[in-house]
């Protein structure tokens, strides 16, 4: 394992027709660990994944993953390399589970045999049983959609997973084993893996280090043991917003 | 003289004349097909073209369809023959449905779906016929469906140049004032229009239903 930063935002901004998105942004996060980036709709979590993904490329600064700035990745090959985890799981609902999974082995022109069995292992992996392979989304639970979108990020083991509020549409239960079998997952796997949330619960439960936005700018970055002891307005608010059940009428 | 007795007796001439009207509606749809869907497909990507292509297709289903064909009249080796000038004409009105409907259809794949293709590493190609096209397929069929009703429905007038088809026995029917006539041309080509209706609609809700399969 190197002691390079997987991913890692050089003062990065980005603007959109002028309007600035993120304002000077640093963060890295290492092989192994999982940032989360904590904040509000329209906090740039989303377009901070998007430029790791180059989807987006930085108006200023760079954004290095593996240690090559992004604007010197081929975008395809880049994309390929990141795993990408989307709320109700983002399937092509036209394929199959199975067709859904082998999506990046194939078009790495695969052998069949390889996906074939590959597909086997991730359904295993992820928790699915295998008579799944040949159904369509629509005919998945939600939470099946969501463990066959895990699946198909990790399908061609990318070193690096981003999931967007990837659990945000399931019901509290599912939610809660998504998120303990993604925590184990990733205790074996030691991917670098960013997590959008604005669920400070699930931060808490999912992160090594949480990064809290707010109107671009990150505000706060600290392990997630700490996050709780800021002393930063927003990062208490959050906490006083998440703490205990309300009392009962 | 009744109308299945002149469908008898003259069923050789009728059946010469549904083929004649079926290659003429046929070809045109397929040579409509060919300039619209791909059409359809560069307006999404280049959204400037939009508006001028919808535009001008738009413009063209305007002109009444006999002085479409007289437009056509003086082109070059298209005029030379009526048969061609009938397909050309029936291809530009049945332009618009495939150019549009593509367009739509395209457009009206859900984004989330896209992005997620594009951010796995999808080229623009790959995205195009493995996720966009399949998904709008439903959509442009229902274009192509419209198109091949209006092109047979409208191939009756080529008769009117001498392009041939069963709108000879309407017209020539209209010139004896003799129904039986008349309806030797409409009837099958009702049922032509009627008859690719209901096939395309067929396909239309079975690759409709890839959608749905959300």
């Amino acid at each position: 394992m190197t002691h390079e930063a997987a991913i890692e935002f050089d003062r990065v901004s980005f603007r959109l027709n002028g309007r600035p998105l993120l304002q000077d942004l640093d963060l890295s996060v290492m092989q192994g660990e999982t940032l989360v980036l904590l904040g509000r709709s329209g906090s740039g979590k989303t377009t901070t994944l998007r430029l790791i993904n180059r989807l987006l490329l930085p108006t200023e600064g760079e954004v290095r993953v593996q240690g090559v700035p992004t604007t010197q990745w081929d975008p395809i090959r880049l994309r390929r390399s990141i795993g990408y985890v989307i709320q109700d799981g983002g399937l092509f609902p036209h394929f199959t589970v199975e067709r859904n999974i082998a999506l990046v082995p194939r078009i790495e022109n695969w052998p069949p045999e390889r996906v074939r069995i590959r597909v086997r292992e991730l359904l295993d992996t992820v928790g699915l049983n295998e008579q799944l392979a040949s159904r369509y989304p629509a005919e998945l639970s939600g939470g099946q959609r969501q463990r066959v979108g895990v699946a198909r990020a990790l399908a061609a083991d990318p070193p690096i997973l981003i999931l967007d509020e990837a659990f945000g549409a399931l019901d509290p239960i599912t939610r809660s084993e998504m998120q303990k079998e993604f925590r184990a997952l990733q205790q074996r796997m030691q991917k670098a893996v960013i997590f959008v949330t604005h669920d400070l619960r699930e931060a808490l439960l999912m992160a090594d280090r949480i990064a809290l936005l707010e109107d671009g700018r990150k505000i706060v970055d600290l392990p997630a043991a700490e996050f709780v002891h800021s002393q930063h307005p927003l990062a208490r608010a959050y906490v006083e917003a998440f703490s205990g059940l309300p009392d009962p009428r | 003289m009744d109308f299945w007795h002149f469908m008898l007796t003259n069923r050789q001439q009728v059946l010469d004349l549904t083929l004649e009207h079926i290659t003429l509606a046929g070809v045109a749809t397929l040579l409509a097909a060919i300039v619209g869907i791909p059409l359809g497909i560069l307006i999404t990507r280049v959204p400037q073209l939009s508006k001028l292509v919808l535009g001008g297709a738009n413009v063209i289903q305007t002109i009444p369809s006999l002085a479409l064909f007289g437009f056509l009249l003086p082109a070059p080796w298209i005029g030379e023959r009526a048969g061609r000038l009938a397909i050309l004409a029936l291809a530009l009105y049945a332009l618009l449905p495939l150019i549009r409907n593509t367009y739509a259809g395209i457009r009206s794949v859900d984004p989330a779906v896209v992005e997620a293709g594009r951010a796995m590493g999808l080229t623009d190609r790959q995205l195009l016929f493995q996720v966009e096209l399949p998904l709008a397929s439903g959509v442009i069929v229902a274009g192509l469906r419209i198109a091949t009703v209006v092109s047979i429905g409208l191939a009756t007038i080529a008769a009117a140049i001498g392009a041939g088809g069963l709108g000879e026995f309407i017209f020539r029917g209209l010139a004896m004032v003799n129904n039986q006539v008349i309806l030797a041309g409409a009837v099958p080509a009702a049922l032509l229009a009627l008859a690719a209706d209901l096939l395309l609609g067929w396909l239309e809700r079975r690759l409709g239903s890839l959608r749905v399969r959300t």
